[in-house]
């Protein structure tokens, strides 16, 4: 007996598919042991969760078993002198950030939340504002215990001559259940950053700045107005920042306010969005300049906000993000921004940023180099599945690729010509593990 | 006593909220004394809160549940510099039911929750006296605020935990002994000894924050303090609801 629980509460953070699945929610390693092994031996399979913060469907696992991680959240060991620490792949970011900053120290690598567990980040690859600098947060994992559905442990370093450290890296929870981690943290001084806000008007604007950008700045990114049509098409806010020699050590807080209830679906609707996006555009241009900000400011300001994604109403909604290679990069972003100002769909949240040539150590990993696109739609069902497979005709032609983080509708063509290292991939898979992600692509 | 860092004993180290308490301290680079039943449990804990900052950490196999000379032992985990908290976390729900079928059953709810707390806690009391200084702090709860027939076996244990608390802390005051007594009342918190119930809604706490009200208790405060603070008032209207409509609740 292990305790699973039938439950239909978990869902992804894009909320498009919620469905019943037995729940364990181990607090012990003994507890994990039995859980991955009871998990693997049901007919429906096995899948190790973290914090749920992906959108699509790639961390749920409809009729099966899953293994909630995040009640395994306990530090092994912390050097204060090299920056190494180990910790069970259940512990978040945020608890990381609390332990690491006071000591001057950083994760290499962030996503734009804070509420993301070790193992979510490393089976995602995940990437940050500092793509160009420092590549994906896998290329800083410098260990990690990897447990199968037949009961064995395997400790993994990236020179691992089997490659299941390489399927496992980007591997989507498919390969095992991560234990637990070891990472190499940064050196920070404190806990800001000197930034910068420079409004841009259309594309080439946008790859002027971000090639004279990476040269200077750690991290970069771009927000995008997605509504903006003709002269406005593309224009947006670029910022890029450095990490500040200030040495105070302020933590974050807490989330301060929280969603309540699902808002209205007519909440964000073509004219809501037209006004909140060319209402942003002013603001942040008027304001635009050099500042000092906390670090909680600059990477996770969603954070603030406790469950956001109810306001997509009840319906949920769906995150598009795409990477393209550099040299048909300029074009496929133009037509992609084009069709979704036609469509007046598209969210307030749209980044756009550029991917560096660092190599991810993963078979799966999303990043390449190149540019990234990611934006919200509410889901309306039929004609949002219709908008979005003219997108990746666009991904596909420019020969880019889209991130199982984010999707959850993608078929097995459109996957398969992004990740050309599947066949690779495949043998490494854990035969008691699978999603509804994996299900839908595979075959 | 100055210069050393604080020397917390924690009965019961494996409980979520003593979990969470136990971090709390290791923040603050205290000296950890970890008592459980489960050594390879006690040893992941130990590990985490060394690298939380605690300035030491002991992992202690014992099973609490039976005291055997609860005195000679605690002064042994208080070690010669004396202990300046002592908490105690363990306890057991069980299943009320069973309890009113199997007396063997209802006999275990009521020694572990009672009678072997109340053994440690009158060991730590003298302990905390003959130092002069020093928290006692305990885990209560609300259920031993109204016997109701979901749990009274466990409330009515809960309950007399509660007033030998609240005569330690009388005792410990009028001798003017310096040293103090706190009963923490949980309501609904969210660890695995609750992983059954439903836990959505505003009443449901996380252990963290029941843990910042430990440790705040530790300091000052009590002797009967609710956690969160809101169970006060709710525990005081349930009270106050008279029998007659009362017994017409399947509470
Ligand atoms: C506001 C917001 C901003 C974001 N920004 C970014 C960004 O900038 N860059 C980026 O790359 N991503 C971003 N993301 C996506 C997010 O970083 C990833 O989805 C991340 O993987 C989520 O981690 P999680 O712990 O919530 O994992 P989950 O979403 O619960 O699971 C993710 C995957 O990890 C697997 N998994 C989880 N734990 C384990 C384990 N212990 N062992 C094996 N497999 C495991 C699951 O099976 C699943 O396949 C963002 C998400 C949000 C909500």
């Amino acid at each position: 007996m292990t305790g699973f629980q039938a439950t239909s509460e978990l869902s992804s953070w894009g909320r498009v598919v919620r469905a019943r699945q037995d729940v364990v929610r181990p607090h012990w390693r003994d507890q994990l042991a039995a859980a991955v092994e009871e998990a693997g031996a049901r007919p429906e399979g096995g899948l190790a969760v973290g914090l749920a913060r992906s959108y699509g469907d790639s961390g749920l696992n409809s009729g099966g078993a899953v293994i909630a991680m995040s009640g395994l959240d306990r530090v092994h060991s912390f050097d204060p002198a090299t920056g190494v620490v180990r910790a069970d792949a259940g512990m978040s970011l945020d608890a990381l950030i609390g332990l690491a900053l006071p000591h001057g120290w950083f994760p290499a690598v962030v996503p734009g939340t804070r509420f993301v567990t070790l193992g979510g980040a490393i089976a995602n690859d995940v990437h940050g504002k500092n793509h160009h600098d420092a590549g994906t947060f896998g290329r800083h994992v410098r260990r990690l215990a990897l447990r199968r559905t037949d009961g064995s442990v395997r400790e993994l370093t990236p020179d691992d001559p089997s490659g299941l450290f390489a399927a496992t890296v980007g591997g989507l929870g498919l390969t095992g259940v991560i234990a637990w981690a070891e990472l190499q943290l940064s050196r920070w001084a404190g806990a800001f950053l000197d930034s910068e806000d420079i409004a841009f008007r259309g594309l080439d604007a946008f790859f002027a700045l971000s090639a004279e950008s990476v040269r200077t700045h750690a991290y970069t990114a771009a927000w995008v107005d997605c509504t903006g049509r003709g002269r406005n098409l593309g224009r947006g806010i670029f910022s890029r920042a450095n990490p500040s020699p200030d040495p105070r050590r302020t933590l974050h807080r807490p989330p301060r306010v929280s969603i309540p209830v699902d808002a209205p679906a007519a909440l964000l609707n073509p004219l809501t969005l037209r006004a909140f996006n060319a209402g942003y555009f002013a603001l942040k241009a008027a304001r635009a300049g050099r500042r000092q900000a906390h670090y909680d400011s600059v990477f996770f300001p969603l954070d603030a906000i406790g469950a956001w994604n109810r306001l997509y109403g009840r319906a949920g909604f769906y995150q598009y993000q795409c990477v393209v290679p550099p040299a048909s990069a300029r074009d496929a972003v133009a037509e992609l921004l084009a069709q979704i100002a036609a469509s007046g769909e598209g969210s307030v949240l749209a980044v756009l940023k550029t991917f560096g040539a660092l190599p991810s150590p993963g078979l799966l990993s999303f990043p390449m180099e190149g540019t990234t696109l990611a934006l919200d739609f509410r889901n309306r069902g039929e004609p949002t599945l219709k908008l979005f497979d003219r997108f990746d005709a666009i991904v596909r032609e420019a020969g880019g690729r889209l991130y199982p983080a984010k999707d959850g509708r993608i078929g097995a063509g459109m996957f398969q010509a992004g990740y050309p290292q599947l066949a690779a991939f495949a043998p490494h898979v854990d035969p008691g593990l699978t999603s509804n992600f994996w299900k839908r692509v595979k075959s | 006593m100055s210069g050393q860092p604080r020397r917390i004993v924690i009965l019961g180290a494996t409980s979520a909220m003593a979990e969470a308490t136990a971090r709390l301290y290791a923040a603050e680079g205290a000296a950890l004394v970890l008592v459980g039943r489960r050594l390879d449990r006690l040893e992941e804990i130990r590990a985490d809160l060394l690298a939380r900052g605690a300035s030491a950490a002991e992992a202690v196999a014992a099973d609490l549940a039976r005291p055997d000379a609860a005195a000679d032992q605690l002064a042994a985990w208080a070690g010669p510099q004396g202990a300046d908290a002592v908490l105690l976390f363990y306890g057991v729900l069980g299943d009320q039911a069973q309890a009113e079928r199997d007396p063997a059953i209802a006999r275990e709810i009521l020694s572990v929750n009672f009678t072997s707390a109340a053994e440690w806690c009158l060991a730590a009391a003298n302990l905390l006296e003959a130092q002069r200084r020093g928290a006692l702090v305990v885990i209560g709860s609300v259920a031993g605020d109204r016997g109701r027939q979901s749990n009274y076996v466990y409330g009515a244990a809960k309950a007399g935990l509660g007033v030998l608390v609240q005569g330690i802390a009388h005792r410990l005051a009028l001798r003017n002994t310096g040293a103090r007594a706190v009963l923490v009342k949980p309501g609904f918190v969210d660890t695995p000894m609750t992983d059954g119930l439903p836990k959505g809604g505003p009443l449901w706490a996380k252990p963290e924050a029941i843990a910042r009200i430990v440790r705040a208790s530790a300091q000052g405060g009590g002797p009967v303090v609710y956690a969160p603070w809101f169970w006060r008032f709710i525990m005081l209207i349930i009270r106050l609801v008279p029998a007659p409509l009362f017994h017409k609740r399947p509470l």
